[in-house]
């Protein structure tokens, strides 16, 4: 992670609102900010992971970077340039160089086309022709532990596992920069996983890809992220580097993931101490006014119902949004 | 370079299951009987359909007058009933096919458009859809053919515009599913046109659906041209359609039963194994039922 | 810890159940037992058949399964000699379930206090009015807070881990002796997760009812599960009490899936431990042992279905290989 050189995707500042529209006259009836200001980082190679719960705003946050849901504010630097602030087809040019992977391989293809043609699709849009197309398939094919006879199945032939490797090798034809993945293994059965996991780190290092790493499975983000960025309710509530966050997890919210997870391992589950955190995350719609983490705090204090925290440094590489773990900052 | 073990187990198998085939057989046959005798009929028919032979009016089946041996008899103005019947096959099946692709792919078309391009495209074309729909289709049908005047081309014509309605509704329910796939998203962000999400990703996916409403609307419109021919606004006489045979027939049911009720019999066979087989395709195509 | 078979009868005793759909065994000769109190997990993946079995315990298999062979025996009665009108006794009073999808799982139309008091009234165990009490007793019991409000409340007002605590709630009113759950928490957040974890261990002690466990997560069943079955291709390959499997896993595939995992303490960035190939397909499964189209040990005479061998002597400890002296082989 060279600080020097500019990072290949820099977001500012990320907002993502959407009306909710209700009543007999289909107005606007209150706002869900499902990604309220986020700002983050990827760097060339590098792989930053987003974690959170299901509606904290990850997946939408990684969605809006793609351009698949429009940003209510923010700037997105990639490669340097401001995606946002360019004419819409200069931002798809731009985008060429970003691809994702989606969680449910199986929808992520359509049924109708051959392995080979779902591969060279984004080929064939880009003006590629037969020969190199062919070409690049059967490249593409091999890199990700595919055979050339799986060309002419159809996706309902092949297994979850396949399937996520065709996902990998159509997102890799036009050799992007930067892949965002989004629950990339969650679907996918238990030993599966690690298979899809070793292609993607192997991929990383021969093609020097960076990702973008959308998930709620901490063991699977801490064996493959560099960074960590946990998100609570649209903001983050604590980033920093894998180890870092994993050992010194500084915010309430981070230190409860942790414990949530339940170990692989009978006797250390044991001796853990039970699990604290209460009641569900609120709605997006109607978030608390302070900090966001409030209502499920085990460690509130009064100003967190009112001043919401900013992120500050931790003393371990790390930064956290909390006010009662940096009472003196906050005078 | 690591090459995954399950690349070498087989792929998996297709579902296969030809479950209740064999009850539909009898129904295809039918149909294809049908369909020979529209594309063969020159070859087939014993007889001229439109030579009238005054000296033989109104023989019941199975009489031979001036040397002329008239299998199903003949009709008022002395005309081989069989002969007619196997021309009029030709009018009603080539109007059926030629209506239903004009109005399937009027309507798919439309109704994939309203749904992957949603907004005013949707609010246009749906509205319209509904428009058509709440007219009853015949009276729609004797309107248009009053104004534009009878005739072949025209039934096909009116029939086209009365009946893609059907096709768009059904299109557009399964164009917005379908364009809310991932696949479908995923290539528009790549980069995919209009044209290319429409007929690559979506028609194919959609096109069983179509299929299956097609093939019940294939015996509507046979029915269709056959009611309109009976008004009279159909195809014109002396051309042999079934339609315009039963309207004839109805002024000798009690003296001459055979002119009305053979094409009738051509009518109930053709529109039910159409039908039935229109059901067995539904349950092999419907993605619903997969 | 509780000790297996401590003599007396088990709760629930499945011998050699087949449950076949068009011709195939899904599930083939499946034998466990699940004592007093105690808590077995069936671990496997998408497709060993795991869900099937409990299904044909609850006798609510789909149209298209059958059991074909083999006495599923609840608190020493054979259920599979029942009629659907006796079945109907059982089911929520003596054997009840939660399913995955808490929220499908419910009926939107009714409120949840109704559906939980449901059961009481259809055994005729109380009257309307003190099913309602009893129904709110149990929805607190279950962790919801304001039970008397929430019980008039329909399945939509409330959050994912809320209905699933709501169907607890109705699968343990009647304190059923046996609760089959299946994979209960794997559609939550993993904090909710935790709490509904922690809600199964504090209440199963309470209402004293042995819980039968499906998942296919290692982490969910070092966290709650006594004994564990490990199940693939529709058989069951390892049996053992829970430390006994973690630490001495003696079948080659549970072996190689709890190493797929990702550990929170392993060398991040490595190459995983991970099974080649994917589960073969019902349709071709290897003859003999099924894992040996994936197994690094397999050799010729693994054509012969492994009976379950004891491991080190112990004889609740059981795993079903040719090679386990061979272990040592996969390092």
């Amino acid at each position: 992670m060279s600080e020097a050189r500019q990072p290949l995707l820099r977001v500012e500042d990320l907002r993502v609102h959407f009306p909710i529209r209700g009543g007999w006259r289909g107005g606007r009836v209150a706002t869900v900010k499902a990604v309220d200001g986020i700002t983050l980082e990827v760097g060339a190679g590098e792989t930053v992971a987003l974690v959170g719960e299901s509606g904290c705003g990850k997946s939408t946050a990684g969605n809006a970077i793609l351009g698949l849901v429009k940003a209510t504010s923010g700037r997105i630097f990639f490669d340097g340039t401001d995606i946002l602030a360019q004419k819409p087809d200069r931002q798809q040019a731009l985008r060429r160089d970003m691809q994702v992977i989606f969680q449910d391989p199986v929808s992520a293809l359509n049924p109708k086309l051959t392995v080979g043609r779902c591969i060279a699709e984004p080929l064939t849009i880009a003006g590629y022709d037969r020969k190199e197309k062919e070409r690049r398939v059967d490249e593409l094919l091999e890199l990700v532990g595919l055979l050339p006879v799986h060309k002419n199945r159809y996706p309902n032939e092949m297994s979850g596992g396949q399937r996520q490797r065709v996902v990998i090798a159509r997102a890799l034809a036009l050799s992007p920069k930067l892949i965002v993945c989004d629950e990339p293994v969650s679907a996918l059965d238990v030993s599966i996983r690690s298979q899809i996991i070793n292609l993607l780190m192997r991929l990383q290092e021969e093609l020097g890809l960076s990702y973008l790493f959308i998930a709620h499975d901490l063991s699977v983000v801490r064996h493959i992220a560099d960074r960590v960025i946990v998100i609570y309710l649209g903001t983050i509530a604590e980033e920093g580097p894998t180890d870092a966050v994993f050992e010194h997890p500084t915010h309430p919210y981070t230190e409860a993931l942790l414990a949530a997870i339940p170990l692989p391992d009978p006797r250390s589950q044991r001796v853990k101490p039970p699990f604290a955190l209460e009641g569900d995350p609120p709605s997006p719609a109607n978030p608390p006014k302070g900090c966001p983490f409030l209502t499920r705090c085990p460690i509130h204090m009064e100003d967190c119902a009112t001043i919401r925290p900013v992120l500050a440094d931790t003393g371990w590489n790390t930064k956290a949004a909390c006010l009662v773990r940096f009472k003196a900052a906050y005078g | 370079m690591s090459v995954s073990v399950d690349t070498i187990v087989p792929a998996r198998r297709r579902r296969q299951s030809f479950t209740g085939i064999t009850g539909v057989l009898p129904f295809v046959a039918i149909f294809v009987i049908f369909v020979l005798f529209a594309i063969f009929a020159p070859w087939i028919a014993p007889q001229d359909p439109n030579t009238q032979n005054l000296f033989g009016r109104l023989k019941p089946p199975g009489t031979t007058a001036r040397n002329v041996f008239y299998l199903l008899g003949t009709d008022n103005l002395g005309r081989d009933l069989l002969s007619r019947l196997i021309y009029g096959a030709r009018i009603s099946l080539s109007v059926a096919v030629l209506s239903v692709c004009l109005s399937g792919i009027t309507g798919t078309v439309l109704g994939m458009a309203a749904g992957l391009a949603r907004g005013w495209t949707e609010i246009v074309i749906m509205r319209l859809v509904e428009i058509v729909l709440s007219v009853p289709a015949v009276l729609l049908a004797i309107i248009m053919v009053a104004v534009l005047g009878p005739g072949f081309t025209n039934v096909v014509l009116v029939l086209a515009l009365t009946r893609w309605p059907r096709y768009a509704r059904v299109a557009f329910g399964q164009a917005l599913s379908v364009a809310n796939m991932p696949y479908v998203r995923l290539a528009r962000f790549m980069g995919a046109g209009t044209f290319r999400i429409l007929f690559v990703h979506i028609l194919p996916n959609i096109v069983g659906a179509i299929t299956v409403v097609a093939t019940l609307e294939f015996g509507l419109m046979v029915l269709f041209e056959a009611s309109l021919s009976f008004l009279g606004l159909g195809v014109q006489p002396p051309t042999p359609s079934w339609g315009a045979m039963l309207s004839t027939g109805r002024a000798y049911v009690a003296t001459a039963w055979w002119i009305a009720a053979f094409p009738g019999a051509c009518l109930f066979f053709l529109v039910l194994s159409v039908n039935l087989i229109g059901d067995f395709l539904r349950d092999r195509l419907d993605p619903k039922s997969r | 810890m509780r000790d297996v078979n401590n003599g007396d009868r088990p709760i629930l005793a499945i011998d050699k159940l087949s449950t076949a759909i068009g011709g195939n065994a899904v599930v083939d000769g499946v034998s466990l037992t699940v004592g007093a109190g105690e808590v077995v997990a069936l671990v496997g993946e998408s497709g060993c058949g795991k869900s099937l079995t409990a299904l044909s315990v609850m006798g609510l298999l789909p149209a298209a399964a059958r059991v074909s062979a083999g006495r599923i025996l609840l608190l020493g009665e054979d259920l599979l000699g029942y009629s659907e009108k006796e079945m109907l006794a059982v089911r929520g009073k003596s054997v009840s379930m939660v399913f995955q999808e808490p929220v499908a799982s419910l009926d939107p139309l009714m409120r949840v206090g109704e559906q939980v008091a449901e059961s009481l009234i259809v055994h005729g165990e109380a009257s309307k009015s003190g099913a309602r009490e009893r129904a709110v007793e149990m929805l607190s019991r279950v962790g919801i807070p304001d039970a008397r409000t929430r019980a008039r409340q329909y399945p939509a007002e409330l959050s994912g881990g809320m209905c699933q605590r709501v169907m607890i709630a109705c699968a343990l009113i009647a304190r059923p002796k046996l609760l089959i759950a299946d994979e209960p928490t794997t559609a939550l957040d993993v904090t909710i997760q935790a709490q509904i974890l922690t809600l199964m261990k504090t209440l199963r002690q309470e209402i004293d009812t042995a819980i039968l466990l499906i998942t296919h997560d290692m982490g969910v069943v070092a966290d709650i599960a006594d004994r564990v079955c490990v199940m693939y291709a529709g058989r069951i390959v390892e049996t053992g009490c829970v430390d006994a499997i973690f630490e001495r896993p003696s079948h080659p595939y549970t072996r190689l899936l709890l190493s797929t995992i990702p550990k929170l303490n392993g060398v991040r960035k490595t190459r995983l431990r991970s099974i080649e190939g994917s589960v073969p397909d019902i349709s071709d499964w290897p003859e003999g042992c099924r894992f040996r189209s994936r197994c690094p040990l397999a050799q010729d005479d693994c054509g012969q279905v492994p009976p379950d061998f004891p491991v080190d002597g112990d004889a609740n400890h059981t795993a079903a290989c040719w090679h386990m002296d061979r272990l040592g082989e996969m390092a």
